[in-house]
């Protein structure tokens, strides 16, 4: 009985923040339906990221070899994933020096790393579908939820190039994808090109905290032998509480 | 076998209080014996600090007090030290499980009125503590030099340059340079990991020993000291603190470990309170991030600090909002005379001090959760309002503890 | 009302709870101890700075001793001309353990040159004694070193002495001969020193 009030009045404290879980941004963005466990989808991820992001973008905490975490060997690393001449235990560099990215972006390209874990799944898997052509902008392009975004849409030959969609009375529930439409296609279909988003926010997801899968599973075994030990220290208690009268 | 047992102890003896020590603390401490719920979280206190100063010094192995290495050593021991991740998990996830036991302990004493006589200076070393682990949570939370630890320190320092005359050179002092910088994150890694874990350690020590001078209080808020044994003298409501609450702070423990490891292994950033978002981007002092809050520890009298708007006499509001979070936090060292009810606990007492308890609690929380949001005119009124209810709770208490209408104590503890 | 907590009149059932806590307990200890520990083992980075090393030796000249780092640890690769190991044979009574049968090296280098490649020696400069570098003396019957010196390794700290295939003479304080490091040949000019194989590495 004890014990019930004692759950029950910690959970309560712990809930309490749980009512205002603020999220990451403020603007309206798309769920990405990402599976972590996907190991898959995270080797697809962690080819596009290399080949397409990792050219300006560096992930520099991350090294090439812990991609073993996805069943990937050594040559297979080696030969999928480094690019640059690098080796196994290097960290994931970028390509471009920082000087020369700042003088063609105006700010230097942020790290990837952790990125996923400042702005969220979901804002990537939005923010890499909703570029759109902007000629106020200097690289010409602009972003739904990063207004006047530093970065050009490097994937547009995949996705094709939108504009803003001129009807735009749309309902509230659907995907903020729907305030674009496309004038130019790109070689992918737009499912096609969701499902490489996907991947891709899939890998980033890994990126940010590679450890999350070895982390659920031993918490599930510490927390199965906390119980264990909770039952023998209850009785334990209960034993020499019967001295107590 | 136990008699050469014995011949060690009685060795150990006569030249170290040992024997004695654990009688006097442990074996023969007698704490009364209606403890409830709300009395585990001292020793789950303690717990925490254990854990602190463990995975602190583990941690320090491996992290660079330097600017431009600090955030990448921090994703080195979350990636590339073995099991640093658990480690650098614990440690985060154990700061705010302190303040959660350390505001649910100091609940405790409000309720039961542990804080009154003859438990002020108790009270008051317990208050110490709290300042402490305030200043070491603040200190803390800057090591990572992400966005939000370069941040909230550049708004916690400012708020000393609001301090008329000496303010600018006082936060020159403290910064050690012109702006938050390298310098600052240096010497506040020195305040975190030497000069504050050892005030902890000796407070905490010190708060132990004077519990065990004027003894526990208990739910019933009466002294069990004052109803002994004739043939023995021991308090008739007293158990020996050991065995008896070894054993059930055991039971305690691992509740409270169940809890902590559900966080540490299923959600370490815990919606982004105990570890923030914003706090993954590394530090840039030429780009503020568009919503800062502090952690939600510190939420309460973040709010207090922004519900100042209006210059008040010859005192600027930015003042006065740091004058408010101060006393905020420093009002709860009046309490044992601001009371002035004749019984101690909250079984005991009226409804006056029940209501003011419960809108106390509600300030409280609302105000931790307005500090968590951005400003707008009709939170910074809930913020303004809420204020003055958390502060009325204790300048009115000498007026209404003493009308309200209280019950008889017992002579003996109540199950 | 506490007079039963009395070792003496301890319960079975009372015995049996508090052992078995105890035991849980202890695996509990034991359970957070091992991140901590493991967290000082060399971190991916020092395995990463660690990892093998190649090297190419078609430019070394006969003789003539190339010294690499791995691990941080200065790594010899002596190309040996036949004088030197003709040498060997000569010395194996002054030697403590001349066929190398304690496990100072990888089974593929035990041998009477302890190499792979009788040509090249491949050993940690690191003295096996108290960690000295030793040096090179390739001399033969120097001043300081006596008349029967045929060339080897000299260390100054506490004057071991090795021969040209790393094996310490007896009666120094060094007791065992120079490690000989994991390595083989990727090519006959490439050696990788580290690792067996690349694909172990």
């Amino acid at each position: 009985m004890k014990i019930m009030k004692f759950f029950l009045a910690v959970s309560a404290v712990l809930l309490i923040p749980c009512f205002a879980v603020h999220s990451a941004v403020d603007v309206a963005v798309d769920k990405a339906p990402i599976n972590i466990d996907d190991k898959e989808s995270l080797k697809r991820g962690a080819k596009s990221f290399v080949e397409y992001c990792l050219t300006c973008h560096g992930a520099e905490f991350m090294r090439y070899n812990r991609h073993r975490d996805l069943g990937m060997s050594e040559s297979d690393i080696l030969g999928q994933l480094i690019h640059t001449g690098q080796k196994v235990g290097d960290l994931m560099e970028s390509a471009m020096r920082k000087k020369e990215a700042e003088a063609w972006f105006g700010v230097a390209p942020p790290d990837l790393s952790v990125i996923a874990r400042a702005r969220g799944a979901d804002w990537l898997y939005t923010y890499l579908r909703t570029f759109y052509r902007d000629s106020s902008t200097v690289s010409g392009w602009n972003n739904l939820v990063f207004d006047k975004a530093a970065m050009p849409h490097v994937l547009h030959r995949l996705q094709g190039q939108q504009i803003l969609s001129t009807n735009n009375q749309k309902d509230e529930q659907a995907s903020i994808t729907e305030k674009l439409e496309v004038i130019v296609p790109g070689i992918m279909t737009e499912s096609e090109y969701n499902d490489f988003v996907i991947d891709l926010v899939n890998y980033m997801v890994y990126l940010g905290e590679p450890h999350a899968t070895h982390r659920r599973e031993l918490g599930e075994m510490v927390i199965l032998f906390l119980f264990v030990l909770l039952g023998f220290a209850y009785l334990l208690k209960k034993e020499y509480w019967r001295d107590i009268h | 076998m136990s008699k050469q047992e014995n011949s060690i102890v009685a060795w150990i003896d006569k030249r170290f209080p040992m024997t004695v020590t654990w009688k006097a603390h442990l074996s023969e401490y007698y704490a009364p014996k209606n403890f409830n719920f709300w009395y585990y979280f001292g020793s789950l206190a303690l717990l925490v600090l254990v854990n602190q100063l463990l995975t602190g010094i583990f941690l320090t192995m491996s992290y660079k007090p330097d600017a431009s290495m600090a955030f990448a050593s921090v994703e080195y021991i979350m990636r590339d030290v073995d099991m640093g991740w658990l480690i650098r998990y614990m440690h985060s996830t154990g700061a705010s499980m302190f303040f959660v036991v350390v505001y649910l302990h100091m609940f405790r004493g409000m309720m039961y009125g542990s804080y009154r006589k003859p438990r002020e200076l108790l009270w008051l070393i317990g208050m110490a503590i709290f300042f402490v682990l305030m200043s070491l949570a603040f200190t803390g939370y800057i090591l990572p030099w992400g966005q939000m630890s370069y941040w909230g320190a550049q708004v916690i320092v400012s708020m000393f340059g609001a301090i008329p005359v000496i303010g600018e050179t006082l936060s020159n002092w403290i910064l050690g340079d012109f702006m938050l910088s390298d310098a600052a994150l240096n010497r506040f890694f020195a305040y975190h990991v030497v000069t504050l874990p050892g005030l902890i350690v000796v407070l905490v020590f010190v708060h132990i020993v004077a519990l065990h001078q004027v003894g526990s209080n208990n739910p019933d808020g009466i002294e069990i000291k004052a109803n002994r044994n004739p043939k023995t003298g021991i308090p008739v409501d007293g158990i020996p603190f050991h065995p008896y609450y070894t054993v059930k702070d055991i039971v305690g423990t691992v509740v409270f470990l169940i809890i902590f490891c559900a966080i540490i292994f299923f959600a370490p950033e815990m919606g982004g309170y105990f570890l923030e978002y914003n706090n993954f981007i590394p530090a840039d002092r030429l780009k503020t991030p568009d919503h800062i809050a502090p952690v939600w520890y510190f939420t309460p009298y973040y709010s207090m600090l922004r519900a100042v708007t209006v210059n008040f006499l010859w005192i600027d509001a930015k003042l006065w909002g740091v004058i408010l979070m101060a006393a905020g936090v420093a009002v709860f060292c009046f309490l044992p005379w601001l009371d002035r009810s004749p019984v101690k606990s909250i079984r005991y007492k009226g409804p006056y001090f029940k209501i003011a308890l419960t809108l106390f609690v509600i300030s409280f929380f609302v105000l931790g959760w307005l500090g968590t949001q951005t400003p707008t005119p009709l939170y910074t009124l809930l913020a303004q309002i809420f204020t003055v209810v958390y502060f009325a709770f204790f300048i009115l208490m000498p007026w209404y503890s003493r009308i309200d209408k209280t019950k008889p104590e017992p002579t003996s503890v109540t199950k | 009302m506490t007079d039963s907590f009395d070792r003496g009149e301890m319960s079975g059932r009372r015995r049996f709870l508090l052992v078995t806590t105890s035991i849980a307990g202890a695996i509990a200890g034991v359970g957070v101890a091992t991140p901590f520990l493991r967290s000082m083992m060399p971190s991916e980075r020092a395995k990463a700075a660690g990892a093998p090393v190649e090297v190419d030796i078609d430019k070394l000249e006969p003789g003539m001793l190339l010294t690499v780092e791995w691990r941080g640890k200065p790594i010899w690769v002596l190309r040996r001309t036949e004088a030197m190991l003709e040498t060997l044979e000569k010395l194996n009574a002054q030697l403590a353990d001349p066929d190398s049968l304690r496990e100072q090296q990888p089974a593929y280098a035990q041998n009477m040159t302890r190499s792979i490649k009788p040509e090249f020696l491949v050993v940690e400069g690191v003295c096996t004694h108290l960690g000295c570098a030793p040096t090179f003396r390739k001399d033969i019957a120097p001043a300081d070193l006596g008349p029967d010196w045929l060339g080897g390794f000299f260390c100054p700290c506490h004057g071991s002495k090795f021969d040209l295939a790393g094996r310490v003479y007896s009666g120094v304080p060094a007791p065992t001969n120079l490690v000989v490091p994991p390595y083989t040949y990727l090519s006959d000019s490439r050696l990788l020193i580290g690792a067996e194989s690349k694909e172990s590495a």
